[in-house]
């Protein structure tokens, strides 16, 4: 009886933390596609300010991680495709695993280290030092204002960056290729090419922008929703990296899940 | 430094109480914290909310200006019910207050012209010319001429607060809020932003109110003064009367008196330590 009642209200929690998310990520849409023709213009400058540093700033960190994440996937895939004498499917082994599943997936979880913690720590901050409530009292939207720019920035900049780790992964695939697998450069490109439907490279990058939205939504919840003090901020900051991660992994699994049963008939 | 300004609303009739509160309760988390809280601020008049850490000044505060919404009862702010309101009435009146944070709240990201600009970039169609004479307008009016290109994280706690102030006058609000305006400063610096309430108070003739518990700041800036002890109202007056007052609770705040629970403490330590033999006496002895 009272496992029942704990897997319930654990039940309970998960699915209010999902709502308040979700709640977070309507009033930011609202602020995106309705609120410019209210009279409540985008704040570009912030947006771009964000950009740049979630998206432009992460492509040297970026790059060599997918770099190396798809020469493992060649190796990998060699090593079993070599006994097949099927070498030349490296190429395609690489491509397909690159853009349907781990370009974007790399990709969130580089920008979560990077910019969800980083976001959740400065509104977590903002809340603690009273600046949030400021921007209330001088009748500016929090949301608005802060928020709204992120996930705009996060919503654009992390399809361009799973395609930046898409192409990093297949540069790093090509390495291996040419160095064993008697490829030349260009036959190995073309390959990769020929193996991709454009249904892979679009479902991958719609799971980008999922991932974008949950980790601005849970970093900004993380961050609005933090208690008092400096270590509440540094709870917070973890927080929304373990949470991200878990919740970038459960939107994965539900829109592979979905694209699997759409796409299989 | 603060020349009178007038304008059409400084002579608009003196029409009923800028601020109305009536019967206000104001829960936290399933716990009452303010039980039923009534009184009136008139129009020009400087209110000081008086209380003890915990007393629920600081959620009184936060309830005036919109951070908190009652459980129950009213906030009658310019004769409209502040806590009933639409999002969009409330940020409209919200335009008229101005509040400087304990802390200052100053965006760390800003430098200060660009903090106290905002509200101005906000809610009007200036140029910017016309924005940054207004900032640097606000800023000589608190004393910080010339720092509109500092960081916040460049500024010491007084000029932080008197940045905030510039910021919170930004819009030439009409009540302006104050939370513990000289705490974490030296009795010099309190003194000074002290001094800038009561310029503010005689140039613009604001409504102001302000939340602290320190009573040498309070008897001179305040007009009337209300002490809140644990939620209630205790006593609410001019600064004579609450200084003549005979409750108990309003003598125990006035005469700095503790708790009885923390009298008793000290009175145990005193007993203690008067028991033993008072340090360095007889060291001393022995070395002369």
């Amino acid at each position: 009886m009272e496992l029942a009642q704990k897997v319930g209200g654990s039940v309970l929690k998960t699915l209010a933390y999902v709502g308040s998310l979700t709640t977070l990520g309507g009033r930011a849409a609202y602020y995106t596609f309705i609120g410019p023709f209210q009279g409540k213009p985008i704040r570009w400058q912030r947006t771009v300010a964000q950009a740049m540093e979630a998206g432009v700033r992460a492509l040297p960190i970026l790059s060599l991680i997918t770099f190396f994440i798809g020469l493992i996937l060649a190796l990998q895939s060699a090593y079993e495709l070599k006994r097949f004498g099927a070498m030349n499917y490296v190429a395609s082994a690489v491509a397909i695993s690159m853009t349907r599943e781990l370009g974007p997936l790399i990709t969130a979880i580089v920008v979560i280290g990077r910019s969800g913690s980083a976001l959740a720590a400065e509104i977590a901050k903002l809340k603690v030092t009273e600046e949030i409530d400021a921007l209330e009292t001088m009748a500016i939207n929090p949301i608005h204002f802060l928020v709204t720019p992120k996930f705009i920035a996060m919503i654009l900049m992390l399809p361009c960056l799973t395609i930046w780790a898409n192409t990093m992964g297949i540069m790093g695939g090509s390495l291996f290729g040419v160095w064993q697998a008697d490829f030349t450069w260009a036959g190995y490109v073309s390959a990769s090419l020929d193996a991709l439907f454009l249904r892979d490279v679009i479902t991958g990058l719609l799971k980008s922008v999922m991932f974008g939205m949950t980790i601005t939504a849970v970093g900004c919840q993380e961050g609005l929703t933090t208690g008092g003090g400096a270590e509440e901020v540094g709870h917070s900051t973890t927080r929304a990296v373990v949470v991200s991660i878990f919740m970038v992994v459960l939107v994965d699994l539900v829109f592979t899940t979905l694209f699997f049963f759409l796409g299989g008939k | 430094m603060l020349e009178p300004v007038e304008t059409s609303r400084r002579d608009a009739p003196l029409d009923g109480p800028m601020i109305s509160l009536r019967d206000l309760r104001v829960s936290y988390g399933g716990r009452e914290i303010l039980h039923g809280i009534n009184f009136d601020v008139q129009r020009g008049e400087t209110m000081v909310i008086l209380g003890g850490s915990g007393s629920g000044k600081s959620t009184l505060l936060r309830t005036l200006v919109g951070l908190e919404l009652p459980t129950a009862g009213e906030v009658w702010i310019e004769g409209k019910n502040f806590a009933a309101i639409s999002n969009a009435a409330r940020d409209e009146i919200r335009k008229k207050i101005g509040m400087s944070f304990q802390g200052g709240a100053l965006f760390g990201s800003m430098t200060v012209g660009e903090n106290v600009a905002l509200p101005l970039r906000e809610h009007t169609k200036l140029e910017d010319s016309t924005i940054d004479i207004m900032v640097r307008l606000k800023l000589d009016q608190v004393g910080l001429s010339g720092f509109e290109q500092f960081f916040p994280s460049q500024l010491s706690g007084g000029m932080k607060k008197r940045a905030a102030v510039a910021r919170a006058l930004a819009m030439d609000p009409e009540i302006l809020f104050f939370d513990e305006p000289s705490a974490g400063l030296d009795p010099i610096i309190a003194a000074g932003i002290d001094q800038l309430i009561l310029e503010l108070k005689k140039a613009f003739h604001m409504t102001i109110i302000v939340v602290t518990h320190e009573l040498a700041s309070a008897f001179l800036i305040a007009d009337r003064m209300v002490l809140i002890n644990k939620g209630d109202v205790v006593a609410l007056g001019t600064v004579q009367e609450l200084q003549g007052s005979t409750h108990p609770k309003v003598r125990q705040f006035m005469d700095r008196v503790p708790e009885p629970a923390v009298a008793q403490e000290l009175d145990y330590l005193q007993m203690l330590t008067e028991s033993q033999p008072k340090p360095g006496q007889g060291s001393q002895g022995k070395s002369r």
